[in-house]
């Protein structure tokens, strides 16, 4: 856009020392990240790691305790409205009205943002021919399946043309296949619009498609950069190893061998630097019986897991208690 | 306002882009009265819209209305025809059953409010670069307009209980439904805002409501109450739009001065009877104070 002079464009999110409290509970602790233009950022954590609440004060929807945040060059306290005439979202929950047809409702987004009336229709198809809707623009949205509200939701998101596209776990609770195709239309907008993309997600096979993302644990980011840096960063291949006494096996992992050996979804697991030549050592001079075994290359759930101690999906039950708690201050709070 | 295609000049006559075509890029202008306008205009269209498609929201609606009309009204009849000088208790009650069923339909128009957040949708309305007072007023125009389309269906029904089909009469009638549909609905969604579920919304509208109704006069005339009685009617917002649509009425029906005297003996205040055009003003000062009051409440909400 106008503000890119010499094709060096500013950064279409700069975040610092962004914080947020609910009473006791610090969601958000101290967030530092900037977002270049037209990337798709990807916010990776568990349940309950901060990750909607730092989205919900990009979008102006929550005001930071402090710190500040700025979203398409726009202060997202001092200038809300600007931030809001610039972004799109799709949040986790469905915001669609049931009770309209698809293109009702996006008429509606339509209206209520000022789009220019000769462009609402062909912006309208442009949109709803992306996400594949087009044909079933008049159908009520109550008879949509759960893959059609969000396909729905994102090109209604789009219909402002918005700079930054926020997607708060667009894929939670969809078959593979339509998160895949979700995939498709993201990749697709990048390719077709100048837009930037920030999103947050909990599954690790979804971060990989991202250019950047940022591991978020407890309120805080503690890893950013690209998928591939971040997977070479960990330098080892993962192994694991179901035995009928974890204990003694990290004993003798860490004995015989000086390894620091973790449970992680039921099995013993570890990083050596070349997994497949490890295992036959392993099994000559581990001392304990080894039912099963396997070695995987280094993927995002072992970058995760090397800078958290825990899976996503361990971490994900921890993290359940922690937003109980939240609800309830969210609640006793407002009223 | 500069709204571009790929290609310019190619965007007019074209076939609409499909998804392959050259990217139809709009330009959300800054906030203006106009823009505020159109906010307004959308939310209360999406009102109509849904009224119109909910058809057993019309029938259910009616289902009351004519339960008091025919049923209590004609069951009453038989014991209270010594009071009425003669005059159907029918027609003495349609008055007040006319601005129950704008009632009750203003308020489930305001109930909306509770859906919308139950299923997200006034997230969406929250995040538009409007104002919240825009979404406010449309919404309460909207269930202004639906709550006056259920009114002047049962309007229709004025010849069954033998109110004539007088052109000012029916005007008359109709300007105070409209006052009526828009207080009530301010007043619905000035609740509506603070409340978080369907079930609180109805239990609070059933203890409001259904008092407003009994103390207004809808079914009695306002005279010779006892005191506590006549205190709660003169501070009840309905009494002030049964009174002139009864006397409206009244003035088109051929009866007997005692008869009009007893059934129709105006709304006072410490001995005056207030005027009908003074009783709409009371109507649509309450009305402005409680959107107010909504604008207030919903702006303040994150």
């Amino acid at each position: 856009m106008s503000e890119s002079p010499n094709g060096s464009t500013a950064p279409a999110i700069v975040v610092r020392q962004l914080d947020k409290r609910f009473g006791e509970v610090h969601a958000v602790r101290g967030v530092d990240f900037e977002v270049a233009t037209g990337e798709v950022f990807g916010f990776l954590g568990p349940n309950g790691a901060g990750k909607t609440t730092t989205i919900n004060m990009l979008c102006t929807l929550a005001k930071p305790t402090s710190g500040t945040a700025s979203v398409a060059g726009h202060d997202v306290v001092s200038e809300r409205d600007d931030v809001r005439r610039n972004i799109g979202l799709v949040f986790q929950d469905p915001t669609l009205d049931g009770y309209l047809t698809a293109a009702q409702n996006l008429k509606l987004h339509a209206e209520l943002y000022g789009v220019q009336s000769d462009l609402v229709q062909p912006r309208m198809q442009q949109v709803m021919t992306m996400v594949g809707l087009w044909d079933r623009k008049d159908t009520e949205v109550a008879t949509f399946s759960g893959g059609m509200r969000r396909r729905l939701e994102i090109a209604r998101g789009l219909m402002h043309s918005p700079r930054v596209l926020f997607l708060d776990e667009p894929t939670i609770g969809l078959d593979p296949q339509t998160r895949r195709s979700i995939w498709t239309y993201i990749r697709e907008l990048k390719e077709r619009e100048e837009i930037t993309i920030f999103m947050t997600t909990h599954y690790m096979d979804e971060a990989e498609w991202c250019d950047r993302i940022a591991i978020m644990d407890h309120g805080q980011i503690v890893a950013l950069d690209s998928p591939e840096a971040l997977k070479a960063q960990i330098g080892k291949d993962r192994v694991s190893i179901h035995t009928d006494d974890d204990d003694a096996a990290i004993a003798a992992l860490r004995d015989r061998f000086g390894l620091d050996a973790r449970v992680a979804e039921g099995a013993v697991t570890f990083g050596v630097p070349a997994g497949e030549e490890f295992v036959p050592r392993l099994f000559a001079e581990l001392g304990i019986p080894i039912k099963a075994v396997s070695v995987s290359r280094p993927t995002l759930d072992d970058v995760f897991m090397s800078y958290t101690g825990t899976t996503i999906r361990d971490a994900e039950e921890d993290s359940s208690k922690l937003r109980n708690r939240v609800m309830a201050q969210m609640m006793g709070g407002r009223r | 306002m500069s709204t571009t295609t790929d290609r310019p000049g190619s965007a007019g006559a074209a076939a609409p882009p499909g998804p392959h075509g050259p990217v139809v890029r709009v330009h959300v202008p800054k906030r203006s009265f106009n823009s505020e306008l159109r906010a307004i205009k959308i939310v209360w269209r999406r009102e109509l819209i849904r009224y119109k498609s909910d058809r057993l929201r019309m029938v259910t609606t009616l289902v009351q209305p004519l339960l008091f009309l025919f049923v209590l009204g004609s069951g009453l009849q038989r014991l209270s025809s010594a009071g009425t000088h003669g005059v159907n208790l029918k027609t003495f009650i349609y008055p007040g059953i006319l601005c129950i069923s704008v009632m009750f339909t203003a308020m489930f128009s305001a109930a909306s409010i509770v859906w919308d957040r139950e299923f997200g949708f006034l997230r969406e309305m929250m995040v538009a670069p409007v104002r919240r007072s825009s979404i406010v007023i449309g919404k309460c125009l909207g269930g202004a307009s639906v709550a006056c389309i259920q009114g002047v269906i049962v309007l229709c029904l004025a010849g069954l209980v033998h109110v004539p089909y007088a052109p000012l009469l029916l005007l008359g009638i109709f300007g105070l439904q409209l006052l009526l549909a828009f207080t009530i609905t301010a007043f619905g969604v000035m609740i509506a805002i603070r409340i978080k579920q369907m079930q609180s919304f109805m239990g609070v509208m059933q203890m409001i409501v259904m008092p407003m109704f009994f103390i207004s006069g809808a079914l009695f005339p306002a005279s010779g109450l006892p005191g506590w009685l006549t205190v709660l009617n003169r501070l009840d917002p309905l009494t002030y739009a049964v009174d002139p649509m009864r006397r409206l009425v009244f003035d088109h029906l051929t009866i007997s001065p005692a008869a009009k005297a007893a059934l129709d003996p105006g709304v006072t205040w410490w001995g005056w009877r207030v005027p009908g055009l003074l009783e709409a003003g009371v109507i649509l000062a309450l009305g402005l104070v409680m959107l107010s009051i909504a604008i207030w409440e919903f702006s303040s909400t994150e």
